[in-house]
Protein backbone atom coordinates (compact mmCIF):
# COMPACT_ATOMS: atom_id res chain seq x y z
CA UNK A 1 0.00 0.00 0.00
CA UNK A 2 2.87 2.35 0.76
CA UNK A 3 4.13 2.06 -2.80
CA UNK A 4 0.77 3.28 -4.03
CA UNK A 5 0.66 6.12 -1.59
CA UNK A 6 4.04 7.61 -2.30
CA UNK A 7 4.94 8.02 -5.96
CA UNK A 8 8.55 8.74 -4.89
CA UNK A 9 9.33 5.06 -4.40
CA UNK A 10 7.41 3.88 -7.45
CA UNK A 11 9.85 3.41 -10.34
CA UNK A 12 8.59 5.10 -13.46
CA UNK A 13 8.92 2.60 -16.33
CA UNK A 14 9.50 5.35 -18.91
CA UNK A 15 12.46 6.72 -17.02
CA UNK A 16 13.76 3.18 -16.50
CA UNK A 17 13.77 2.55 -20.23
CA UNK A 18 15.52 5.85 -20.92
CA UNK A 19 18.02 5.17 -18.10
CA UNK A 20 18.81 1.73 -19.47
CA UNK A 21 19.21 3.14 -22.97
CA UNK A 22 21.41 6.01 -21.82
CA UNK A 23 23.54 3.76 -19.67
CA UNK A 24 24.00 1.20 -22.44
CA UNK A 25 24.98 3.93 -24.90
CA UNK A 26 27.42 5.35 -22.35
CA UNK A 27 28.82 1.91 -21.56
CA UNK A 28 29.27 1.11 -25.23
CA UNK A 29 30.80 4.44 -26.28
CA UNK A 30 33.07 4.80 -23.27
CA UNK A 31 33.96 1.11 -23.25
CA UNK A 32 35.02 1.21 -26.84
CA UNK A 33 36.55 4.66 -27.20
CA UNK A 34 37.22 5.77 -23.64
CA UNK A 35 38.17 3.13 -21.12
CA UNK A 36 40.06 0.88 -23.51
CA UNK A 37 42.72 3.45 -24.53
CA UNK A 38 42.74 5.07 -21.07
CA UNK A 39 43.24 1.81 -19.17
CA UNK A 40 45.80 0.65 -21.71
CA UNK A 41 47.70 3.92 -21.42
CA UNK A 42 47.59 3.90 -17.62
CA UNK A 43 48.75 0.30 -17.58
CA UNK A 44 51.54 1.07 -20.00
CA UNK A 45 52.62 4.08 -18.00
CA UNK A 46 52.71 2.07 -14.78
CA UNK A 47 54.63 -0.63 -16.58
CA UNK A 48 57.01 2.01 -17.89
CA UNK A 49 57.50 3.54 -14.45
CA UNK A 50 58.15 0.10 -12.93
CA UNK A 51 60.58 -0.75 -15.71
CA UNK A 52 62.35 2.59 -15.31
CA UNK A 53 62.66 2.09 -11.57
CA UNK A 54 64.01 -1.42 -12.06
CA UNK A 55 66.47 -0.16 -14.66
CA UNK A 56 67.57 2.67 -12.41
CA UNK A 57 68.12 0.21 -9.59
CA UNK A 58 70.09 -2.08 -11.90
CA UNK A 59 72.22 0.81 -13.15
CA UNK A 60 72.85 1.93 -9.59
CA UNK A 61 74.01 -1.57 -8.68
CA UNK A 62 76.21 -1.64 -11.76
CA UNK A 63 77.69 1.72 -10.83
CA UNK A 64 78.45 0.47 -7.34
CA UNK A 65 80.01 -2.64 -8.87
CA UNK A 66 82.09 -0.52 -11.23
CA UNK A 67 83.19 1.70 -8.37
CA UNK A 68 84.32 -1.25 -6.28
CA UNK A 69 86.02 -2.73 -9.36
CA UNK A 70 87.82 0.55 -9.86
CA UNK A 71 88.93 0.59 -6.27
CA UNK A 72 90.26 -2.96 -6.59
CA UNK A 73 92.09 -2.01 -9.77
CA UNK A 74 93.52 1.06 -8.10
CA UNK A 75 94.71 -0.97 -5.13
CA UNK A 76 96.26 -3.49 -7.47
CA UNK A 77 98.02 -0.75 -9.41
CA UNK A 78 99.30 0.78 -6.22
CA UNK A 79 100.63 -2.57 -5.05
CA UNK A 80 102.25 -3.16 -8.42
CA UNK A 81 103.93 0.20 -8.33
CA UNK A 82 105.31 -0.52 -4.87
CA UNK A 83 106.51 -3.88 -6.13
CA UNK A 84 108.21 -2.34 -9.13
CA UNK A 85 109.85 0.34 -7.03
CA UNK A 86 111.11 -2.27 -4.62
CA UNK A 87 112.52 -4.40 -7.43
CA UNK A 88 114.21 -1.36 -8.98
CA UNK A 89 115.77 -0.52 -5.66
CA UNK A 90 117.01 -4.08 -5.25
CA UNK A 91 118.50 -4.07 -8.73
CA UNK A 92 120.19 -0.77 -8.07
CA UNK A 93 121.67 -2.03 -4.82
CA UNK A 94 122.79 -5.19 -6.52
CA UNK A 95 124.43 -3.29 -9.35
CA UNK A 96 126.26 -1.03 -6.94
CA UNK A 97 127.44 -3.98 -4.91
CA UNK A 98 128.57 -5.84 -8.02
CA UNK A 99 130.43 -2.81 -9.25
CA UNK A 100 132.11 -2.43 -5.89
CA UNK A 101 133.09 -6.06 -5.89
CA UNK A 102 134.46 -5.86 -9.38
CA UNK A 103 136.41 -2.74 -8.58
CA UNK A 104 137.85 -4.32 -5.49
CA UNK A 105 138.85 -7.43 -7.43
CA UNK A 106 140.43 -5.36 -10.13
CA UNK A 107 142.30 -3.28 -7.59
CA UNK A 108 143.54 -6.39 -5.80
CA UNK A 109 144.69 -7.87 -9.11
CA UNK A 110 146.46 -4.69 -10.06
CA UNK A 111 148.15 -4.55 -6.69
CA UNK A 112 149.30 -8.16 -7.00
CA UNK A 113 150.61 -7.60 -10.53
CA UNK A 114 152.40 -4.49 -9.44
CA UNK A 115 154.00 -6.25 -6.51
CA UNK A 116 155.05 -9.07 -8.80
CA UNK A 117 156.57 -6.63 -11.25
CA UNK A 118 158.35 -4.79 -8.42
CA UNK A 119 159.64 -8.08 -7.12
CA UNK A 120 160.86 -9.05 -10.57
CA UNK A 121 162.54 -5.70 -11.06
CA UNK A 122 164.08 -5.89 -7.65
CA UNK A 123 165.37 -9.41 -8.34
CA UNK A 124 166.76 -8.29 -11.68
CA UNK A 125 168.39 -5.31 -10.02
CA UNK A 126 169.88 -7.53 -7.31
CA UNK A 127 171.18 -10.00 -9.93
CA UNK A 128 172.69 -7.14 -11.90
CA UNK A 129 174.19 -5.68 -8.78
CA UNK A 130 175.64 -9.05 -7.83
CA UNK A 131 177.09 -9.45 -11.27
CA UNK A 132 178.63 -5.98 -11.19
CA UNK A 133 179.97 -6.49 -7.70
CA UNK A 134 181.47 -9.86 -8.78
CA UNK A 135 183.07 -8.25 -11.78
CA UNK A 136 184.40 -5.43 -9.65
CA UNK A 137 185.83 -7.97 -7.23
CA UNK A 138 187.40 -9.90 -10.05
CA UNK A 139 188.94 -6.69 -11.43
CA UNK A 140 190.18 -5.62 -8.05
CA UNK A 141 191.47 -9.15 -7.41
CA UNK A 142 193.19 -9.15 -10.75
CA UNK A 143 194.89 -5.88 -9.95
CA UNK A 144 195.83 -7.05 -6.54
CA UNK A 145 197.10 -10.31 -7.89
CA UNK A 146 199.11 -8.61 -10.53
CA UNK A 147 200.76 -6.43 -7.93
CA UNK A 148 201.49 -9.22 -5.48
CA UNK A 149 203.13 -11.54 -7.92
CA UNK A 150 205.98 -9.22 -8.14
CA UNK A 151 207.06 -10.08 -4.69
CA UNK A 152 207.26 -13.74 -4.18
CA UNK A 153 207.49 -14.04 -0.54
CA UNK A 154 204.87 -11.65 0.16
CA UNK A 155 202.70 -13.44 -2.31
CA UNK A 156 203.02 -16.61 -0.58
CA UNK A 157 202.27 -15.11 2.78
CA UNK A 158 199.26 -13.45 1.35
CA UNK A 159 198.00 -16.54 -0.25
CA UNK A 160 198.41 -18.28 2.97
CA UNK A 161 196.62 -15.60 4.74
CA UNK A 162 193.77 -15.81 2.26
CA UNK A 163 193.61 -19.47 2.62
CA UNK A 164 193.31 -19.14 6.33
CA UNK A 165 190.63 -16.68 6.03
CA UNK A 166 188.68 -18.90 3.66
CA UNK A 167 188.90 -21.69 6.12
CA UNK A 168 187.34 -19.45 8.72
CA UNK A 169 184.44 -18.83 6.50
CA UNK B 1 35.74 27.00 -1.50
CA UNK B 2 35.03 29.90 -3.88
CA UNK B 3 33.22 27.53 -6.18
CA UNK B 4 31.09 26.20 -3.35
CA UNK B 5 30.14 29.70 -2.28
CA UNK B 6 29.28 30.72 -5.80
CA UNK B 7 27.05 27.65 -6.09
CA UNK B 8 25.29 28.67 -2.92
CA UNK B 9 24.91 32.25 -4.04
CA UNK B 10 23.18 30.87 -7.10
CA UNK B 11 21.29 28.42 -5.02
CA UNK B 12 19.59 30.83 -2.71
CA UNK B 13 18.00 33.22 -5.21
CA UNK B 14 17.08 30.35 -7.49
CA UNK B 15 15.23 28.55 -4.77
CA UNK B 16 13.45 31.71 -3.72
CA UNK B 17 12.36 32.37 -7.29
CA UNK B 18 11.31 28.87 -7.97
CA UNK B 19 8.94 28.86 -5.08
CA UNK B 20 6.55 30.98 -7.12
CA UNK B 21 5.16 28.29 -9.36
CA UNK B 22 4.44 25.59 -6.80
CA UNK B 23 3.25 28.21 -4.34
CA UNK B 24 0.76 29.46 -6.87
CA UNK B 25 -0.18 25.94 -7.65
CA UNK B 26 -0.74 25.20 -4.00
CA UNK B 27 -2.67 28.40 -3.55
CA UNK B 28 -4.72 27.42 -6.52
CA UNK B 29 -5.34 24.07 -5.00
CA UNK B 30 -6.35 25.68 -1.76
CA UNK B 31 -8.76 27.89 -3.60
CA UNK B 32 -10.04 25.00 -5.64
CA UNK B 33 -10.69 23.15 -2.47
CA UNK B 34 -12.79 26.03 -1.31
CA UNK B 35 -10.43 27.21 1.44
CA UNK B 36 -9.40 30.76 2.10
CA UNK B 37 -5.84 31.56 0.92
CA UNK B 38 -4.11 31.88 4.23
CA UNK B 39 -0.68 32.47 2.59
CA UNK B 40 0.76 29.51 4.43
CA UNK B 41 3.68 27.92 2.68
CA UNK B 42 3.25 24.23 1.88
CA UNK B 43 6.76 23.01 2.72
CA UNK B 44 6.24 19.31 2.09
CA UNK B 45 4.41 19.92 -1.17
CA UNK B 46 7.13 22.26 -2.46
CA UNK B 47 9.94 19.92 -1.54
CA UNK B 48 8.30 16.87 -3.02
CA UNK B 49 7.56 18.87 -6.14
CA UNK B 50 11.24 19.73 -6.41
CA UNK B 51 12.57 16.24 -6.05
CA UNK B 52 10.13 14.53 -8.42
CA UNK B 53 10.37 14.30 -12.17
CA UNK B 54 8.74 16.89 -14.44
CA UNK B 55 7.48 17.01 -17.99
CA UNK B 56 8.99 20.47 -18.45
CA UNK B 57 12.16 22.07 -17.14
CA UNK B 58 11.40 25.01 -14.93
CA UNK B 59 14.11 27.65 -15.18
CA UNK B 60 12.95 30.65 -13.18
CA UNK B 61 9.76 32.52 -12.44
CA UNK B 62 7.31 31.66 -15.18
CA UNK B 63 9.97 30.52 -17.64
CA UNK B 64 10.14 26.82 -18.43
CA UNK B 65 11.63 24.73 -21.20
CA UNK B 66 8.87 22.57 -22.70
CA UNK B 67 9.98 18.98 -23.23
CA UNK B 68 8.55 16.37 -25.60
CA UNK B 69 5.87 14.09 -24.22
CA UNK B 70 5.81 10.60 -25.70
CA UNK B 71 3.00 8.32 -24.58
CA UNK B 72 1.75 4.98 -25.69
CA UNK B 73 -1.89 4.10 -25.29
CA UNK B 74 -3.98 1.37 -26.84
CA UNK B 75 -4.30 3.72 -29.84
CA UNK B 76 -0.54 3.69 -30.37
CA UNK B 77 2.27 6.16 -29.82
CA UNK B 78 1.67 9.85 -29.51
CA UNK B 79 4.09 12.73 -29.14
CA UNK B 80 3.48 16.39 -28.35
CA UNK B 81 5.09 19.25 -26.50
CA UNK B 82 4.63 19.46 -22.78
CA UNK B 83 3.71 23.13 -23.23
CA UNK B 84 0.30 21.91 -24.41
CA UNK B 85 -0.34 20.41 -20.98
CA UNK B 86 -0.11 23.74 -19.17
CA UNK B 87 -1.41 27.25 -19.77
CA UNK B 88 0.50 30.53 -19.55
CA UNK B 89 0.13 30.47 -15.75
CA UNK B 90 1.68 27.00 -15.56
CA UNK B 91 -1.57 25.46 -14.50
CA UNK B 92 -2.32 22.02 -15.92
CA UNK B 93 -4.86 22.03 -18.74
CA UNK B 94 -6.46 19.25 -20.74
CA UNK B 95 -4.79 18.43 -24.04
CA UNK B 96 -6.94 16.51 -26.48
CA UNK B 97 -4.78 13.98 -28.24
CA UNK B 98 -6.03 10.47 -28.77
CA UNK B 99 -7.51 10.92 -25.34
CA UNK B 100 -7.99 14.02 -23.22
CA UNK B 101 -4.74 14.16 -21.23
CA UNK B 102 -4.04 16.18 -18.13
CA UNK B 103 -1.16 16.33 -15.65
CA UNK B 104 -2.30 15.25 -12.25
CA UNK B 105 0.46 15.48 -9.62
CA UNK B 106 3.05 15.29 -12.37
CA UNK B 107 1.60 12.20 -14.02
CA UNK B 108 -0.24 12.16 -17.32
CA UNK B 109 -3.77 10.94 -16.76
CA UNK B 110 -6.74 10.43 -19.06
CA UNK B 111 -9.67 12.54 -18.00
CA UNK B 112 -13.35 11.83 -18.12
CA UNK B 113 -15.67 14.38 -19.63
CA UNK B 114 -16.76 15.47 -16.17
CA UNK B 115 -13.16 16.48 -15.20
CA UNK B 116 -12.37 13.48 -13.06
CA UNK B 117 -9.52 11.00 -13.71
CA UNK B 118 -10.41 7.91 -15.72
CA UNK B 119 -8.38 5.52 -13.59
CA UNK B 120 -8.91 2.46 -15.76
CA UNK B 121 -7.79 4.17 -18.97
CA UNK B 122 -4.95 5.99 -17.17
CA UNK B 123 -3.46 2.71 -16.03
CA UNK B 124 -2.93 1.77 -19.68
CA UNK B 125 -0.95 4.96 -20.41
CA UNK B 126 2.71 4.16 -20.89
CA UNK B 127 4.67 7.35 -20.43
CA UNK B 128 7.94 7.40 -22.42
CA UNK B 129 8.28 11.17 -22.23
CA UNK B 130 11.61 12.95 -22.41
CA UNK B 131 11.21 14.34 -18.92
CA UNK B 132 13.47 16.67 -16.98
CA UNK B 133 15.38 13.66 -15.59
CA UNK B 134 15.80 12.13 -19.04
CA UNK B 135 17.17 15.41 -20.43
CA UNK B 136 19.48 15.73 -17.43
CA UNK B 137 20.63 12.16 -18.01
CA UNK B 138 21.33 12.85 -21.68
CA UNK B 139 23.29 15.95 -20.69
CA UNK B 140 25.35 13.90 -18.26
CA UNK B 141 25.93 11.19 -20.90
CA UNK B 142 26.98 13.88 -23.35
CA UNK B 143 29.32 15.51 -20.80
CA UNK B 144 30.86 12.16 -19.85
CA UNK B 145 31.44 11.20 -23.47
CA UNK B 146 33.04 14.60 -24.21
CA UNK B 147 35.24 14.35 -21.12
CA UNK B 148 36.42 10.78 -21.53
CA UNK B 149 36.87 10.81 -25.29
CA UNK B 150 38.94 13.96 -24.73
CA UNK B 151 40.98 12.26 -22.04
CA UNK B 152 41.39 9.12 -24.18
CA UNK B 153 42.51 11.30 -27.09
CA UNK B 154 45.02 13.00 -24.80
CA UNK B 155 46.46 9.60 -23.94
CA UNK B 156 46.75 8.44 -27.52
CA UNK B 157 48.10 11.79 -28.73
CA UNK B 158 50.52 12.63 -25.95
CA UNK B 159 51.61 9.06 -25.42
CA UNK B 160 52.24 7.40 -22.13
CA UNK B 161 55.72 8.75 -21.61
CA UNK B 162 54.58 12.28 -20.79
CA UNK B 163 52.93 13.24 -17.51
CA UNK B 164 49.14 13.76 -17.60
CA UNK B 165 48.04 17.37 -17.98
CA UNK B 166 44.86 19.37 -17.52
CA UNK B 167 41.69 17.38 -17.07
CA UNK B 168 43.61 14.18 -17.68
CA UNK B 169 45.54 14.71 -14.45
CA UNK B 170 42.26 15.10 -12.54
CA UNK B 171 40.61 12.02 -14.07
CA UNK B 172 43.58 9.68 -13.93
CA UNK B 173 43.86 9.47 -10.12
CA UNK B 174 40.10 8.83 -9.90
CA UNK B 175 40.33 6.02 -12.44
CA UNK B 176 43.32 4.55 -10.63
CA UNK B 177 41.44 4.91 -7.32
CA UNK B 178 38.47 2.97 -8.71
CA UNK B 179 40.77 0.34 -10.18
CA UNK B 180 42.85 -0.10 -7.01
CA UNK B 181 40.11 0.34 -4.38
CA UNK B 182 37.15 -1.20 -6.19
CA UNK B 183 38.34 -3.43 -9.00
CA UNK B 184 41.44 -5.15 -7.68
CA UNK B 185 40.40 -5.95 -4.06
CA UNK B 186 37.11 -7.59 -5.04
CA UNK B 187 37.73 -8.94 -8.51
CA UNK B 188 41.43 -9.78 -8.43
CA UNK B 189 42.70 -10.88 -11.80
CA UNK B 190 39.18 -10.64 -13.26
CA UNK B 191 39.25 -6.87 -12.66
CA UNK B 192 40.22 -5.74 -16.21
CA UNK B 193 37.14 -7.46 -17.64
CA UNK B 194 34.73 -5.58 -15.36
CA UNK B 195 36.58 -2.25 -15.11
CA UNK B 196 34.65 -0.60 -18.00
CA UNK B 197 31.36 -1.38 -16.26
CA UNK B 198 32.55 -0.23 -12.85
CA UNK B 199 34.13 2.96 -14.19
CA UNK B 200 31.06 3.78 -16.28
CA UNK B 201 28.66 3.22 -13.41
CA UNK B 202 30.84 5.20 -11.00
CA UNK B 203 31.25 8.24 -13.23
CA UNK B 204 27.62 8.08 -14.39
CA UNK B 205 26.33 8.17 -10.82
CA UNK B 206 28.91 10.70 -9.68
CA UNK B 207 28.24 13.23 -12.42
CA UNK B 208 24.48 12.90 -11.89
CA UNK B 209 24.92 13.39 -8.15
CA UNK B 210 26.94 16.52 -8.84
CA UNK B 211 24.54 17.81 -11.49
CA UNK B 212 21.73 17.28 -8.99
CA UNK B 213 23.50 19.65 -6.60
CA UNK B 214 23.79 22.43 -9.17
CA UNK B 215 20.61 24.46 -8.80
CA UNK B 216 20.71 26.22 -12.18
CA UNK B 217 19.81 24.93 -15.62
CA UNK B 218 22.06 22.04 -16.65
CA UNK B 219 21.71 20.61 -13.15
CA UNK B 220 18.95 20.56 -10.64
CA UNK B 221 17.21 17.40 -11.75
CA UNK B 222 17.05 14.83 -9.00
CA UNK B 223 18.03 11.99 -11.32
CA UNK B 224 20.25 9.91 -9.05
CA UNK B 225 17.65 10.41 -6.32
CA UNK B 226 15.00 8.89 -8.55
CA UNK B 227 14.21 5.29 -7.79
CA UNK B 228 13.66 4.38 -11.44
CA UNK B 229 17.22 5.44 -12.26
CA UNK B 230 18.87 3.71 -9.30
CA UNK B 231 16.73 0.63 -9.87
CA UNK B 232 17.83 0.43 -13.51
CA UNK B 233 21.50 0.64 -12.57
CA UNK B 234 21.04 -1.96 -9.83
CA UNK B 235 19.32 -4.14 -12.41
CA UNK B 236 22.45 -4.00 -14.58
CA UNK B 237 24.56 -5.14 -11.63
CA UNK B 238 21.99 -7.86 -10.89
CA UNK B 239 22.15 -9.13 -14.48
CA UNK B 240 25.95 -9.06 -14.58
CA UNK B 241 26.23 -10.84 -11.22
CA UNK B 242 23.88 -13.64 -12.21
CA UNK B 243 25.12 -14.01 -15.76
CA UNK B 244 28.76 -14.25 -14.69
CA UNK B 245 27.96 -16.37 -11.61
CA UNK B 246 30.07 -19.51 -11.55
CA UNK B 247 29.09 -22.98 -10.39
CA UNK B 248 30.22 -22.20 -6.84
CA UNK B 249 27.90 -19.19 -6.68
CA UNK B 250 24.80 -21.21 -7.54
CA UNK B 251 25.91 -24.04 -5.31
CA UNK B 252 26.16 -21.63 -2.39
CA UNK B 253 22.64 -20.45 -3.04
CA UNK B 254 20.85 -23.75 -3.55
CA UNK B 255 23.00 -26.32 -1.76
CA UNK B 256 25.37 -24.67 0.70
CA UNK B 257 28.40 -26.95 1.02
CA UNK B 258 29.76 -28.04 4.37
CA UNK B 259 26.43 -27.96 6.22
CA UNK B 260 23.95 -30.63 7.31
CA UNK B 261 21.12 -31.33 4.89
CA UNK B 262 18.54 -29.65 7.12
CA UNK B 263 20.53 -26.43 7.19
CA UNK B 264 21.00 -26.63 3.43
CA UNK B 265 17.26 -26.69 2.92
CA UNK B 266 16.76 -23.98 5.51
CA UNK B 267 19.35 -21.67 3.92
CA UNK B 268 18.10 -22.13 0.36
CA UNK B 269 15.22 -19.61 0.48
CA UNK B 270 17.30 -17.16 2.52
CA UNK B 271 20.16 -17.24 0.03
CA UNK B 272 17.73 -16.99 -2.86
CA UNK B 273 16.16 -13.96 -1.22
CA UNK B 274 19.64 -12.50 -0.83
CA UNK B 275 20.11 -12.60 -4.60
CA UNK B 276 17.24 -10.13 -4.96
CA UNK B 277 17.91 -8.12 -1.82
CA UNK B 278 21.38 -7.16 -3.06
CA UNK B 279 20.18 -5.08 -6.04
CA UNK B 280 17.27 -3.73 -4.00
CA UNK B 281 19.70 -2.51 -1.33
CA UNK B 282 21.76 -0.85 -4.06
CA UNK B 283 18.60 0.80 -5.41
CA UNK B 284 17.39 2.11 -2.09
CA UNK B 285 20.79 3.19 -0.77
CA UNK B 286 21.53 5.52 -3.66
CA UNK B 287 17.93 6.73 -3.99
CA UNK B 288 17.52 7.43 -0.29
CA UNK B 289 20.89 9.12 0.19
CA UNK B 290 20.56 11.51 -2.71
CA UNK B 291 16.88 12.25 -2.11
CA UNK B 292 17.56 12.83 1.57
CA UNK B 293 20.28 15.32 0.65
CA UNK B 294 17.94 17.22 -1.63
CA UNK B 295 15.18 17.23 0.95
CA UNK B 296 17.59 18.46 3.61
CA UNK B 297 18.86 21.37 1.51
CA UNK B 298 15.35 22.33 0.46
CA UNK B 299 14.06 22.10 4.04
CA UNK B 300 16.77 24.42 5.28
CA UNK B 301 15.99 26.95 2.57
CA UNK B 302 12.28 26.57 3.33
CA UNK B 303 12.95 27.78 6.88
CA UNK B 304 12.99 31.30 5.46
CA UNK B 305 9.51 30.83 4.08
CA UNK B 306 8.25 29.08 7.18
CA UNK B 307 9.38 31.96 9.42
CA UNK B 308 8.41 34.48 6.72
CA UNK B 309 11.43 36.53 7.70
CA UNK B 310 14.52 37.44 5.72
CA UNK B 311 16.44 37.24 8.99
CA UNK B 312 15.91 33.48 9.01
CA UNK B 313 18.30 33.30 6.05
CA UNK B 314 21.11 34.25 8.42
CA UNK B 315 20.73 30.77 9.85
CA UNK B 316 19.31 28.91 6.86
CA UNK B 317 21.94 29.93 4.30
CA UNK B 318 25.04 28.90 6.28
CA UNK B 319 23.38 25.59 7.08
CA UNK B 320 22.48 25.12 3.42
CA UNK B 321 26.10 25.84 2.47
CA UNK B 322 27.27 23.33 5.04
CA UNK B 323 24.86 20.61 3.88
CA UNK B 324 25.65 21.32 0.24
CA UNK B 325 29.34 20.79 0.91
CA UNK B 326 28.51 17.54 2.70
CA UNK B 327 26.36 16.56 -0.26
CA UNK B 328 29.38 17.00 -2.55
CA UNK B 329 31.11 14.41 -0.42
CA UNK B 330 28.03 12.18 -0.27
CA UNK B 331 27.73 12.37 -4.06
CA UNK B 332 31.22 10.93 -4.41
CA UNK B 333 30.83 8.38 -1.62
CA UNK B 334 27.52 7.02 -2.91
CA UNK B 335 28.89 6.63 -6.43
CA UNK B 336 31.93 4.89 -4.96
CA UNK B 337 29.80 2.61 -2.77
CA UNK B 338 27.55 1.67 -5.65
CA UNK B 339 30.57 0.73 -7.76
CA UNK B 340 32.26 -0.99 -4.82
CA UNK B 341 29.23 -3.11 -3.91
CA UNK B 342 28.68 -3.99 -7.56
CA UNK B 343 32.30 -5.17 -7.68
CA UNK B 344 31.81 -7.05 -4.42
CA UNK B 345 28.69 -8.86 -5.66
CA UNK B 346 30.35 -9.70 -8.98
CA UNK B 347 33.46 -10.82 -7.12
CA UNK B 348 31.39 -13.12 -4.89
CA UNK B 349 29.68 -14.61 -7.94
CA UNK B 350 32.81 -15.31 -9.97
CA UNK B 351 34.92 -16.48 -7.06
CA UNK B 352 36.25 -20.00 -7.52
CA UNK B 353 35.39 -21.90 -4.36
CA UNK B 354 37.62 -24.65 -3.13
CA UNK B 355 35.73 -27.42 -1.41
CA UNK B 356 38.50 -28.16 1.08
CA UNK B 357 38.41 -24.55 2.30
CA UNK B 358 34.74 -24.76 3.12
CA UNK B 359 34.79 -27.74 5.41
CA UNK B 360 35.97 -26.19 8.63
Amino acid sequence: MLLEINPLVLPDPGLMIWSALAFLILLFVLGKFGWKPIMKAIHEREQGINDSLATAEKVRAEMAQLKSDNEILLAQAREERAQILKEAKDIKDKMINDAKEQAKDAATKIMADTQLAIENQKMAAIVDLKNQVGNMIIEVSEKVLRRELANKTQQESYIKQLTDEIKLN
Amino acid sequence: MVAVFSICIYFYPNISFSQDAPENENNEQHQNAGHEDTGDFDVAGTILDHIRDHHSWHLWGHTSIPLPVIIKTDKGFEAFSSSKLSDEHHQPVIYNGNYPYKLVEGKIKIMNTDGSVDKEASAKVFDLSITKNVVSMFISVFVLIIIFLGVAKAYTKRGVTSAPSGFQSFIEPVIIFIRDEVGKPYLGHHAPKYMPYLLTIFFFIWINNLLGLVPIFPGGANLSGNIAFTFTLALFTFVIVNVSGKKGYWKHIFWMPGLPVGMKIFLMPIELLGVFIKPISLTIRLFANITAGHILVLSLVSLIFIFKAVAASAMAVPFTVFISVIELLVGFIQAFIFAMLSALYIGMAIEEHHEEDLII
